[in-house]
């Protein structure tokens, strides 16, 4: 995983609140650490891609739509015989 | 889908009315549904008419107030996949690999970030990435896309999920078929990209 950036780097060294599940799971603090580290990096990046997405789609529903579509439906209105 | 049609005439131009207010302004997002299922922004309008009509044609078996969008939607998709079968009976092509050539010759003027996303998206199996457009881009709950698709909701579940990890995989990797360029930092980019956007809000 190459990321070229380092937005986590030191957060991960921050005090953690030290709970009862810590004990009961027996992980070694620098694991858990680093595991909830790893998932707030990996959160980010997957709302990163979760807005990339939606721009991409509203990208294309933002377009103007080609005047084929309503002349198609217009034409399709009117019963055989009429145009 | 309901197919209820109650005390209405065959014939109501009051009611076709209204399917059509409703059917014109779901044509964008049937636009970009398609263009995601394609790849090719041509052959994506084709397809969105087609379902447009089919949908018209339709509207007696639609009932009024319930959801339009998913109805359309799932239309669209049924549409494109006969003919994707079709074209799959006559020449046997890879289909994979004509989705990427025609993801990747999709607008050569749009920014890195997005064309790269386009790319990866270009590399998942087609319902994972059917299905993360749905709930990831389209708005749709997941019941949403599961009526959409004609699969459980478990399944749409874990197919989001599945192309979640592929997609940032591959963008972290640069694995996406750039066309013999080099691959970018895709991933620093599309970070950077939403961190501009979120502070636009």
């Amino acid at each position: 995983m190459t990321s070229g950036r380092d937005t986590y780097g030191q957060r991960g060294r921050a005090l953690r609140y030290f709970g009862v599940e810590d004990m009961i799971e027996h992980v070694p603090m620098e694991d858990h650490r680093k595991g909830a580290a790893a998932l707030d990096e990996a959160r980010l990046r997957q709302q990163a891609i979760g807005v990339k997405l939606r721009q991409m789609f509203d990208e294309v529903v933002n377009e103007a739509v080609p005047d084929e579509f309503l002349d198609i439906l217009r034409k399709a209105d009117k019963p055989a015989g009429e145009e | 889908m309901t197919e209820t049609q109650v005390g209405r005439s065959p014939f109501d131009p009051q009611r076709d009315n209204l399917f059509k207010k409703e059917l014109v302004t779901l044509i964008p997002h049937l636009r970009a549904f398609a263009r995601t299922l394609t790849g090719d922004p041509t052959a994506a309008d084709d397809l969105a008419q087609d379902a447009m009509m089919k949908a018209w044609d339709a509207r007696a078996s639609f009932q009024l107030g319930t959801n339009m969008k998913a109805w359309t939607f799932m239309i669209l998709r049924n549409q494109f996949y006969s003919e994707k079968r079709r074209s799959w009976r006559q020449s046997q092509l890879d289909q994979e690999a004509a989705e990427r050539t025609l993801v990747a010759v999709d607008d050569p003027e749009a920014p890195v970030a997005l064309d790269e996303l386009r790319l990866s998206l270009g590399m998942l199996p087609a319902e994972q990435r059917e299905a993360l457009i749905l709930v990831g881009a389209g708005g749709f709950a997941y019941e949403e896309a599961a009526e959409i698709c004609g699969c459980a909701v478990g399944t749409v579940k874990s197919r989001v999920s599945r192309a979640r990890r592929a997609l940032q995989a591959i963008l972290e990797a640069g694995a996406y078929d750039r066309d013999g360029r080099s691959a970018g930092d895709a991933m620093g980019s599309i970070l950077a990209d939403a961190e501009r956007l979120s502070s636009l809000r």
